[in-house]
């Protein structure tokens, strides 16, 4: 750094320091519920800490810069209270697509005008190794802000949640990787891109932009989880980019943590699924499983039981204990207010009642704790399916709801099944399963049949799964009409 | 700072961010995933210097007003995610406590 604008002060640099360490406070306090809201005051103070810290470095254009700071900070909270719990996913999708497109607004602004950003030698030209982070960042931002943007448009159902699957995908996809790689390194020792000139860098943020698109498009609704986790570690990758650029701890720090963050929760929820990160990534999965009726069986629909609201209701009362295992058709038909009536309800009559989540149930990390946070089921009674998954074995009921692969236990059996391997929650092993479905049409997202569904313990309840649950929860209050 | 010393801190934080996340519990997950993403607008501070340089330089105008519409998307980031983060932390109740009702 011979030639930068002005050394950044000591104070500056142990302000930007302490910003990077509350960040990791606030992630830290997300080991449990309790210490879990200081930790998110923590952020916010490193937040501030780290915006006021560059205000007082650079005090010009205040005005302008408080503006845009009200503008986008009303939008924000205004969006963060009117959400719906159930939109969760849509939504993080496109903050992270907010937080690309903002680390290409900042790395094109550094390459337009590098002196402000103290990244220049003696000639005027900017550093070549400030040109590679600037070309990494601009890259990574722009393949996170149009990746989100389509997993935001999958995920809130604007565009269908099936696999898109172009010709050569893999081809194209390597082939466009391949091309940013040579052409940021090219970018470094380009003496006219070194005075902002050229179209190397315009010609890497196109290409991003196409890449991020064809990634996302033909991965299925169902591998949604690792896909919204791995743009959340490329957000915080693309942060980090942007620190080197500037040499900014709190960047640095904020980067490697959201980055990693990202990156353990993809690794979770492919192990969740007995999936490799390649094969999620290659996508593809479960594109032929369209409506297809009884895949994979006969043709001919096997015999199944259906019952009532009044049958489960009648069961369930005279159960001792329960485990409800919710899904994403919970979060589809927003049952989850209904369902902890119905678990209150069962409390009040003697039923010990517990929640047992899989990993990927639902469409991002930690969905359905939330969907039941939100109705008020107290966390102590909603588990995971390790801590779980020994008990269905004592249970009376297994109570499901708008979940399917995860309880199939194919997965366990059927070498040839496509979702052979993956962990699932052992519901055929209680001495009743309640299963709520729309109809029996449907097979999961994975389009394998599931056993249980024709078991003899096995109680199907065919209805929308609030108002079947609403039902329930009719027939419990002693109605049944 | 020299490439060295911040690769440094890099590498470090990294690490650290690997412990912590995995103390993580597993129902916080979906908070966990909204408060990364807005500690990740701390990109924000790169938006900040482009908006405040181009005020003072020539020639900085096209590189004010990108600074500037990154404060923008930044913000909407971080008001937006704390205050979700903050939303969703406040629904975890343990038992015992009264099912209050709900704001």
């Amino acid at each position: 750094m011979e030639h930068a604008v002005a050394a950044t002060p000591a104070w500056a640099v142990l302000a930007y320091l302490a910003a990077g360490v509350l960040f990791i406070l606030a992630l830290r306090g997300l080991s449990s519920p309790e210490s879990s809201q200081a930790g998110n005051r923590n952020g916010m103070i490193g937040m501030a800490l780290a915006v006021g810290t560059t205000l007082a470095l650079h005090p010009t254009g205040l005005l302008l810069i408080i503006g845009a700071i009200a503008i986008g900070g009303g939008i924000g909270w205004v969006i963060a209270q009117r959400i719906q719990m159930t939109a969760m996913p849509e939504l993080v999708a496109g903050f992270h697509s907010l937080v690309g497109m903002a680390a290409v607004l900042v790395g094109c602004a550094a390459y337009l005008n590098p002196g402000a950003f103290g990244i220049t030698d003696a000639t005027g030209a900017i550093l070549a190794v400030s040109r590679v982070e600037m070309g990494l960042g601009v890259a990574i931002g722009a393949i996170t802000f149009s990746g989100s943007i389509i997993a935001f448009l999958k995920l809130s159902g604007r565009m269908s949640g099936s696999p898109i699957l172009l010709p050569g995908r893999h081809i194209i996809n390597l082939g466009v990787l391949a091309g940013i790689i040579v052409l940021t390194g090219v970018f470094a020792f380009d003496a006219a891109a070194g005075m902002g000139q050229g179209p190397l860098m315009w010609i890497i943020l196109g290409l991003s932009f196409v890449i991020g698109v064809t990634l996302i498009i033909p991965i299925g609704g169902a591998d949604m989880p690792v896909v919204i986790s791995m743009l959340n570690s490329y957000s915080g990758w693309a942060a980090a980019a942007m620190g080197f650029t500037l040499q900014n701890t709190a960047m640095i720090i904020t980067g490697a943590l959201v980055g990693s963050s990202g990156a353990i929760l993809s690794y979770i929820m492919c192990k969740a699924m007995n999936r490799s990160f390649i094969s999620v990534i290659a996508g593809g999965f479960g594109a032929d499983s369209g409506g297809a009726g009884a895949a994979k069986g006969d043709g001919v629909q096997k015999p199944f039981k259906a019952g009532s609201a009044d049958d489960a209701a009648f069961i369930m009362q005279n159960a001792e204990t329960v485990i409800i295992v919710p899904g994403y058709g919970m979060a589809v038909s927003q049952a989850q207010h209904a369902l902890r009536e119905m678990g209150d309800l069962l409390r009040k009559e003697g039923v010990s009642v517990k929640y047992a989540i899989h990993p990927v149930a639902g469409r991002m990390p930690g969905h359905m704790n939330v969907l039941l946070a939100e109705a008020n089921v107290p966390y102590d009674e909603v588990f995971e399916l390790e801590d779980i998954n020994s008990e269905f074995g004592q249970c009376d009921v297994a109570f499901v709801i708008g979940a399917n692969d995860v309880t199939n236990p194919l997965a366990k059996t059927d070498k040839t099944s496509p979702i052979y391997g993956m962990p699932i929650l052992d519901v055929e092993k209680a001495k009743t399963v309640l299963f709520i479905k729309r109809s029996m049409g449907g097979v999961g997202y994975a389009g394998v049949d599931n056993p249980v569904f024709y078991a003899d313990n096995t109680m199907m309840l065919l209805a929308d799964a609030k108002k079947m649950v609403e039902n329930i929860v009719k027939a419990l209050n002693g109605g049944g009409h | 700072m020299d490439f060295l010393s911040i690769l440094s801190i890099f590498v470090l934080a990294v690490f650290v961010g690997y412990y912590v996340v995995w103390s993580v519990t597993p129902a916080l997950h979906t908070p966990l995933m909204a408060v990364t993403n807005a500690i990740s607008s701390v990109i924000i501070v790169g938006a900040l210097i482009a908006a405040a340089a181009g005020a003072i330089t020539d020639g900085g105008g096209l590189s004010q007003w990108l600074g500037l519409l990154g404060v923008v998307l930044a913000s909407v980031n971080i008001f937006g995610g704390f205050a979700v983060t903050r939303r969703m932390l406040a629904m975890y109740k343990k038992k015992d406590k009264k099912p209050a009702a709900s704001k």
